[in-house]
């Protein structure tokens, strides 16, 4: 059975034709003898994927090529072998090695397995009176090493010299463990018991089927007894009889019962997602992101997130809803949920913390704006995950910011809420709903900046926006319009922004051509502690361009929150050094980032980009930080941004004590939801949070 | 089976075994007997050849004279003598014994029972190829090669224009497809064995390029099962390959059964002779059996579900003899009075439910099942006190046992094999649940205790010498504490263990090997007691049977072997079967074996006669596992294709067909009652299956009994009744305690 193999990658064994095989046949083509250990195991494998292709065609006969034929004849010095000769070998080769192959799969069979072992070509070539291999063992699949030269192809098997000192002197390996025998309850009365040992309740496929074909689905174990009351009431009779009867099944059976350990893991898990220790949330946010057994939480979570927004919002509390909206996070990143089925409650709240006109009790001082950005990130990720075009999400979501947007009447707060939320949508849509708007917004932006000073909450938000729309359009504009920037006619296209647009563009025309060069210089952005990282290429300020989505995860071994600042960090990989630089922005009256250096209180800084070669310097996948100020950098900062760079082992001993401002490469960095994180740490949004 | 070697037939087996007659036509048959006689060890070395059963139709006669010529090159005068008289003999006194006796006999064919030495290796190496034989058989056999071929494949020989063959075969192509719809079906069962025939034919007569021409064009128009078939056809392209390969030549040499209605018979014969179709038709006369009936012909799913079998469907008469199925009465056992009235009101209400699968369960009825065989049709061994006190054990636990049923499921205990390495390749429980061995690629096997009770070797004999033997508890002396633990391991095999069974009363155990020898483990001592040559090639199964003493093993050589225990010889040969015996089984009853094979049918053997008693084809895939039902009257078995079948075994029907299972069947388990049928797989699920219903939904339709043209309905999902899926551990094992706790085992995956 040939599609038990189907590991048995063929692009591996293209051209695997041309090896060596070593054969010399006897007695008058009777018998192939495979006259070099293990050779015979590659015509077969390759003759297998031959094989298993020729299953998708159509049979057909395939042979091993005459070249290869004519390769082995020359490995066992037969110099110049017929063509004729050549063909009839490759043939009489080829039919020997699938028989071998075939008997080899019956050994498989009786073996237990799905995969074909060395030994069972033993037992089938021992089966064929042929002396098998002996001591054929390899550690990889696919022992062989491909070369190329002088217009040969060539696949030959590496035999290293090895050191028998070497051998001899290497500490025994660990003695495997003998067999043994493990019992668990597969079923409990046709119910399968929810224990480690049994898979999750219900795939995902499974889920989705539940939901979208709920009249037909079987799930295993806990479906029995849906089917057995069918039966009972003789509904599942294939006849005409039961055909009416079943149409008293019309209502499906949920079983979301949950199991008095899951109601405590529920309790648990919601506990601590809410609760006041930073290092339960993570816990319980990994857990909620990776455990495969929540299907049937799952709608209490959904609950349990609306209703909490729902509370939080009237209530302000900034806090809780970046704690809930993790949870949608963590929720999302679930391989085994099928979270469409709750898309109608997990939306609204997600809509409702971008959009909405407050969400905190200190408008002008908390940075709900980090919020917004995230709540906005996960929309634009779930519309990608979940848009199809029956629900038709992502447009309808589009249409509804677009509408708010447009209002006039519509709160600064809500606009950048709009606004992030169009953006993090792509640049398609910057390009054909933002752009457009830009001169309008700036006029908007103008009025609130340079007229009246009618409420420092208006002005904060048109900052906000301002700068969200500078970040956003930059790199859009950048690939839209060609070179030479002119202010003027920036100006005369996009109105009040158009200077300022037209920096960040030159920004972002010098950073893609130095990103160019520095292909692989990453900066790690902090969004939040755990359970993930946000990755976002080394941008300039406000420039930045989109941000890329990529999550990694953190090594759970880092502690994140470091809560002195004389410890910059503790790099897991050894070669490697990190510097953390937080910056903050400065006053609060301009978007400009000043970059401030606070790297373990200013002892050790550097100027990053000039030490690193940027060749070698890779991602690194992690860092902790805290700003070096504790109370120091009080609650007047609207914000602190981090970058953290990592260096590689080579730049480490170079580094420079500078306190300076950084070169235009990396200039800033894009907030991210981290941010939100050290508010609701930080002294000043601790008066909010609910512990 | 190139250590057959010189192939001695030997007087005492021939006394003892009673050679299944022919099945299969000649060929076949003349190899797996001189497989079978040769390979008894230790064999005298008389040359004559004895047993002879022809029976000969026109179209053997050429093969026959080829056997004389043979004969009589070799000198073997008596032998030919012998065939000439038989071959002499009127055709008509000997078709109906022959079509009687032999399960898939044809009324044509030829059983040549014993052959000279020389013949036999020269028939073995057909499956060889020529180096193998020659490097142990005697070199005689390498030179008598060549001749015995040409006699196999002699039928080939004739000649047609090798570029017509194609015309002829797309002229049916268009005829068949032309006719009237109920034909239709039935007559496009021919285009499968026409189309290898004619392949063959291509190939023997050194067409190759026409050979494959004709391939690649007709290839895509055969039904999906026999792809695997086709796959090693396609290998095929030399006159030489003709030689070792087995299916083929049994493909050649064993007819093709189809079943065709009358009218659809005639049809294609009318058409066939209005187009001159001759070497299509000559076909159709040397290579197929055409069983015709009289009636509606059968529809296209009738026909799908018997088909994909190696050699077509069974012939009706195959599964005619009569099938004694019922259970044996049990010996009468003094119990406590109180559980004695609770088993026989147990008894009356529910008479049909008294099916115990090993040890059965005391039947009181006075009364003898009408379809039992009688108490000694094989001689069964006698009930020590150890067993009549686990026949006590047994019925105690009975009476707590559960009643399953759709509403009532097994609860499951899944034992995982850890650190195996994927080398686990079976696993078996005692009946009643206390040990579990495993027999594992490394040759090694494993016994395990799941009982708090550790397991203990016997003292050694010289400890033994001074234990008190008069004492009450003597049993428990003879123990050597100092060895308890919770398992043991037995070596002794020198192949990967891949068949393992315990005896009903837990002191042997058997195994089975690729080492081509079946081990007889003493549990007492832990040790290998007797190994069982005679298979020579790998050994895929056995089990013992339900009353101890006899065992079947089966395995490459295409033979099934019943032995018992103190015996080093075979006490009966089945065989039959045109590919590797993978799975054998015993009748509760103990008068019957099943074995299921990788020619894709089940047969049923009479213990007692050695003759197939039963042929069952519908699975499209080799069979991977059986299982009979408590009360004698069903066979379940599972195969590579997914699908488990049910069988009626006193009629001779397939009673089900149960969907579901995605991967090879490896275990099969009716639970104590027979109400609940239990598949392991190596899809990673254990399924439950309520068999009661199937069996009940079909039996009301008397028609198909008549006719054995069986409906099949499509309810698979109905009787489905559970699905538990492992995390990655494929099902090896399935069994049920004596109370219906359903144990599986497998091997971890991770």
């Amino acid at each position: 059975e040939i599609n038990s193999h189907s590991h048995l990658d063929p692009c591996h064994l293209n051209g695997s034709h041309d090896g060596i095989l070593c054969f010399s046949s006897k007695c008058d083509l009777d018998f192939v003898c495979v006259s070099t250990r293990g050779y015979i195991y590659r015509p077969v494998c390759f003759l297998m994927s031959a094989m298993a292709e020729e299953r998708r065609q159509k049979h057909c006969s395939v042979v091993l090529p005459t070249e290869s034929m004519k390769a082995m004849a020359e490995s066992v010095g037969v110099g110049q072998l017929q063509e004729d000769s050549c063909v009839a070998l490759s043939e009489e080769v080829s039919y020997r090695i699938k028989e071998i192959a075939q008997d080899a799969l019956k050994f498989m069979h009786h073996g237990k397995r799905r995969k074909l072992t060395t030994s069972d070509i033993d037992n089938a070539l021992k089966l064929k009176n042929v002396e098998p291999l002996y001591g054929f063992q390899s550690q990889e699949f696919i022992p062989f090493r491909f070369a190329s030269g002088g217009g040969r192809e060539l696949h030959f098997y590496e035999e290293k010299e090895v050191d028998l000192s070497d051998i001899i002197n290497t500490p025994l390996p660990r003695v495997p463990l003998d067999v043994s025998l493990k019992a668990h309850w597969l079923s409990i009365e046709g119910m399968q018991p929810a224990i480690p040992e049994n898979p999750p309740p219900a795939t995902k496929e499974q889920q989705k089927v539940e939901s979208t074909e709920p009249l037909k689905v079987v799930k295993p174990g806990q479906e029995e007894e849906g089917t057995i009351q069918g039966k009972g009431q003789g509904t599942t009779t294939p006849d005409g009889k039961g055909q009416c009867l079943g149409l008293i099944r019309l209502k499906p059976r949920s079983t979301h019962e949950l199991s008095v350990e899951q109601q405590l893991y529920y309790k648990e898990i919601t506990e601590a997602c809410v609760g006041s220790c930073e290092a339960k949330r993570a816990e319980a946010l990994q857990s909620i992101a990776t455990d495969p057994g929540l299907y049937q939480m799952l709608p209490r979570f959904s609950t349990f997130i609306s209703e909490g927004v729902r509370v939080n919002v009237v209530q302000n509390n900034l806090a809780l809803l970046i704690y809930l909206m993790r949870m949608v996070k963590a929720l999302m990143d679930n391989p085994t949920l099928y979270l469409e089925k709750y898309l109608h409650e997990l939306i609204p709240a997600v809509v409702t913390c971008i959009v909405s006109k407050q969400l905190c009790l200190r408008p002008d001082v908390d940075n709900h704006w980090a919020l917004r950005d995230f709540a906005a990130r996960l929309m634009a990720q779930s519309c990608k995950t979940f848009s199809t075009t029956t629900n038709n999400i992502q447009s309808r979501i589009t249409k509804t910011f677009t509408k708010s947007w447009l209002d006039d009447k519509t709160q600064w707060t809500t606009r950048y809420g709009c606004i992030a939320g169009l953006a993090e949508l792509g640049p398609d849509v910057i390009k054909t709903l933002i752009i457009p708007r830009l001169a309008i917004e700036g006029a908007r932006i103008k009025a609130v900046m340079e007229g009246p000073v009618i409420s420092n909450i208006d002005k904060i938000g048109a900052e906000h926006v301002q700068s969200l729309l500078l970040k956003h359009c930059a790199s859009v504009i950048a690939k839209l319009r060609s070179p030479p920037d002119n202010v003027e006619q920036y100006r005369t296209e996009y109105g009040y922004l158009g200077p300022m647009l037209c920096s960040h563009v030159m920004k972002a025309r010098t950073q893609a051509a130095l990103q160019a060069q520095q292909v692989n210089r990453t900066t790690l952005t902090i969004t939040q502690p755990r359970p993930t990282l946000s990755v976002s290429q080394s941008g300039l300020s406000g420039s930045s361009g989109p941000r890329t989505p990529s999550i990694i995860k953190v090594p759970s071994s880092l502690t994140l929150m470091s809560p002195r600042p004389g410890t910059p960090s503790q790099p897991s990989p050894p070669a490697t050094k990190y510097i953390v630089m937080a910056t903050s922005a400065g006053a609060a009256s301009t978007q400009q980032v000043i970059l401030v250096i606070t790297l373990s209180s200013s002892q050790s800084a550097s100027p990053v980009t000039s030490t690193v070669p940027s060749a070698t310097s890779t991602l690194q996948p992690l860092v902790k930080l805290e700003p070096g100020s504790g109370p120091g950098l009080t609650a007047s900062r609207p914000l602190q941004k981090y970058i953290v760079v990592s260096l590689p082992s080579s730049a480490s001993s170079s580094l420079e004590t500078k306190s300076s401002v950084l070169p235009t490469s990396i200039s800033s960095s894009s907030l991210d939801g981290g941010m939100k994180l050290e508010r609701s740490e930080s002294p000043g949004a601790s008066t909010q949070s609910p512990h | 089976m190139a250590a057959v070697q010189g192939g001695m037939s030997d007087a005492d087996i021939e006394t003892d075994i009673k050679t299944e007659p022919s099945t299969d036509g000649f060929g076949n048959n003349n190899a797996n007997d001189g497989r079978v006689l040769s390979a008894s060890p230790g064999s005298g070395s008389s040359t004559g050849s004895n047993k002879q059963t022809a029976a000969v139709t026109p179209e053997d006669q050429q093969t026959l004279l080829a056997v004389l010529q043979f004969l009589k090159k070799n000198k073997l005068i008596e032998s030919v003598e012998i065939l000439r008289r038989e071959a002499g003999l009127p055709e008509n006194s000997l078709d109906p014994k022959a079509t009687e006796s032999a399960g898939a006999g044809s009324g044509g064919a030829a059983g040549i029972v014993d052959l000279e030495g020389g013949d036999v290796s020269s028939l073995l190496s057909r499956v060889t190829g020529s180096s193998s034989a020659g490097a142990q058989a005697p070199t005689k056999a390498v030179a008598e090669d060549q001749p015995d071929v040409r006699v196999v494949l002699s039928a080939y020989s004739q000649q047609g224009d090798p570029t017509l063959y194609e015309v002829y075969y797309s002229d049916l192509k268009k005829f068949i497809e032309t006719v009237l719809d109920c034909h239709r079906a039935e007559l496009s069962q021919v285009f499968y064995p026409l189309f290898v025939h004619m392949y063959l034919e291509l190939v023997y007569n050194n067409h190759e390029s026409e050979a494959k021409a004709f391939f690649e064009k007709f290839s895509g128009d055969q039904e999906c099962y026999y792809e695997e078939d086709l796959r090693v056809l396609s290998g095929l392209t030399k006159k030489e390959h003709m030689r070792g390969n087995e299916t083929l030549l049994d493909f050649r040499t064993s007819k093709f059964v189809l079943r065709i209605s009358r009218d659809s018979y005639q049809l294609l014969k009318r058409h066939l002779q209005e187009r001159q179709n001759n070497q299509i038709w000559n076909i159709i006369q040397e290579h197929l059996y055409i069983d015709i009936f009289d009636g509606m012909p059968r529809s296209k799913s009738q026909i799908d579900a018997m088909s994909g079998s190696l050699a077509g469907e069974a012939k009706r008469e195959a599964n005619k003899t009569k099938v004694y199925y019922g259970l044996l009465k049990e010996p009468e056992i003094e119990l406590p009075l109180d559980d004695e009235d609770e088993e026989a009101e147990n008894e009356e209400g529910k008479p049909k439910k008294k099916k115990p699968k090993k040890d059965s369960m005391g039947s009181k009825s006075k009364k003898q099942d009408p379809n039992a065989p009688s108490q000694n049709r094989i001689p069964l061994p006698e009930l020590k006190d150890s067993d009549k006190l686990d026949k006590i054990m047994y019925m105690k636990e009975a009476t707590k046992r559960i009643r399953l049923g759709s509403d009532n499921l097994p609860s499951v205990c899944f034992y995982t094999f850890l650190n195996a390495y994927q080398g686990l390749t079976a696993v078996d429980f005692t009946d009643d649940s206390s040990l579990i061995a495993g027999g594992f690629a490394d040759s090694t096997v494993r016994v395990w205790s799941v009982t708090p009770k550790k397991l203990r070797k016997v003292k050694s004999a010289a400890d033994l010498n001074l234990i008190d033997k008069e004492s009450d508890d003597v049993l428990e002396r003879i123990m050597d504490e100092k060895t308890a633990s919770e398992s043991k391991i037995m070596y002794g095999h020198s192949g990967p263990v891949y068949g393992i069974s315990f005896s009903p009363d837990r002191n042997y155990l058997l195994s089975s090997s690729e080492d081509g020898t079946v081990r007889l483990w003493s549990l007492l001592t832990f040790t290998c007691l007797v190994a069982y040559k005679g298979h020579n090639y790998p050994v895929w199964d056995t089990q013992f049977s339900p009353y101890g003493y006899y065992f079947v093993s089966g395995g490459h050589d295409r033979v099934a072997r019943l032995w018992a225990t103190d015996h080093y010889q075979p006490l009966r040969i089945f065989s039959g079967h045109l590919a590797d015996i993978t799975c054998t089984r015993f009748h509760p009853n103990s008068n019957y074996v099943a074995t299921g094979s990788s020619d894709r049918t089940i047969r049923v053997w009479d213990v007692l006669s050695g003759n197939c008693v039963r042929i069952f084809t519908g699975h499209k895939g080799p069979i991977h596992s059986l299982a009979f039902s408590p009360n004698g009257k069903f066979l379940a078995s599972g195969a590579t294709d997914g699908r488990v079948l049910l069988w009626d075994i006193g009629h001779g029907l397939m009673m089900g067909e149960l969907k579901g299972h995605t991967d090879t069947i490896y275990s099969l388990r009716f639970s104590r009652d027979g109400e609940i049928l239990a598949s392991g797989s190596m899809d990673n699920t254990v399924r439950l299956w309520d068999v009661m219903k199937a069996f009940d939904d079909l039996e009301t339709d008397d028609f198909t009994a008549a006719t054995g043209h069986i409906h099949l309905q499509d309810n698979s999902q109905e009787l489905l009744l559970g699905t538990y899926t492992t995390k990655s551990t494929p099902v090896i094992h399935l069994h049920f305690t004596r109370r219906n706790l359903l144990l599986a085992a497998g091997v971890s995956q991770l």
